[in-house]
């Protein structure tokens, strides 16, 4: 009898809506067979596989680690890939829809462009201070720049935090906590130059400043990061670069 | 918000937190000594010291307050550019004209 050991139970199908079409689309409802160990992204994969190939959606890794599979489910945007079903369920329904705060390109499908252009606003790219020619430089993991860098640096980019935050629903020229987090870890990378720049750039409308230190950034991150102490690491930052004349307010 | 605005509104915010709480222990006096209109007129007109102190927290508040507006408006009632420069400066405006007035009307002798 090994075999029926295994066996699962039977479940009640899973009834799951989800978004179709563009921003003027609306929810369909598909039933999805529950399985044991299920994740979200499983429960979109199936509906696309075996009852609507047009369904559009993202992902690649399905371990947590690439960020491109970030939906809005049961009304709380998530890594799918990292979501089981049986947590977040509710009498068996599940509402699966893009993430918020972005462009809906189609389904499931954000345009994340917005988001990475902020990153570049927000001077999130890394300014070197060397060439491949100089020494490597000694960075000591436990001085208080290089914590401070490590608290943020593991970002992958999904977007979770961007769709949590009342702030960017509200102001459209917020730069976001994804964005501003990642200028926290390159303030406090001793080998970057671009820090008064940088600092100019997140001091302006749309900066730091606008956060209102909700911390649904911090609430939602899969990858329990922190942005809203970043942001507020910016904030003493600017002010004390400003006290010091190096940035105008 | 800027870092400009971010700086008027922290400013205002630590210079009104101690006045609220002078403000507060002098209401709390007044009322519990039974202090009559009479009273508290003859211990404020002419005086320089709670000029500065109502000047200075009205000034405060009308800056803080406006920046905070400003915020509201921008973010829950869309508004931009002049149209919301308008309404912040002139709630401003307004909260320091009827406060600086009320001083006026306890302070000058």
């Amino acid at each position: 009898m090994a075999g029926t050991a295994h066996r699962e139970p039977a479940r009640p199908d899973l009834a799951v809506s989800i978004w179709r079409g563009d921003a003027g689309g609306a929810y369909a409802d598909y039933r999805v067979p529950q399985r044991a160990n299920q994740t979200v992204l499983d429960i979109v994969t199936f509906v696309q596989r075996e009852i609507d190939p047009g369904l559009s959606y993202r992902f690649s890794c399905r371990v947590g680690m690439c960020g491109s599979c970030a939906m809005t489910v049961n009304g709380r945007p998530r890594w799918t890939c990292r979501t089981h079903v049986s947590k977040v369920a509710k009498n068996g329904r599940l509402t699966i829809g893009p993430l918020a705060n972005l462009p809906v390109i189609k389904d499931l499908a954000t345009d994340m462009a917005p988001f990475f252009q902020k990153w570049q606003a927000a001077k999130g790219v890394f300014s070197p201070s060397k060439t491949r020619h100089d020494a490597i430089e000694p960075i000591k993991p436990s001085s208080p720049e290089r914590v401070a860098a490590d608290a943020g640096v593991e970002c992958i980019n999904c977007g979770v935090c961007y769709a949590a935050c009342d702030t960017v629903a509200w102001n459209a020229d917020y730069l976001g906590p994804a964005a501003l987090n990642r200028a926290w870890t390159l303030v406090n990378d001793v080998r970057d130059t671009g820090g008064k720049e940088r600092l100019r750039a997140v001091s302006a409308a749309g900066g730091c400043h606008a956060c209102h230190t909700h911390q649904s950034c911090q609430q939602h991150c899969p990858a329990t990061l922190n942005p809203t102490a970043s942001i507020a690491g910016l904030k003493r930052a600017t002010v004390q670069a400003w006290l010091k004349g190096e940035i105008e307010p | 918000m800027n870092l400009r605005l971010y700086l008027w509104q922290r400013g205002t915010a630590a210079l009104l937190a101690p006045l609220i709480l002078i403000h507060l222990a002098v209401i709390f006096y007044a009322t519990r000594q039974g202090l009559t209109a009479a009273d508290i007129l003859s211990r404020t007109r002419g005086s320089i010291a709670w000029a500065l102190f109502y000047g200075a927290f009205v000034a405060a508040a009308a800056i803080h307050a406006a920046i905070g507006l400003r915020n509201i408006l921008a973010e829950w009632g869309g508004l931009g550019g002049r149209t919301l420069a308008f309404c912040a400066v002139g709630f401003g405006l307004a909260l320091a004209l009827l406060g600086l007035r009320a001083v006026a009307a306890v302070v000058l002798p």
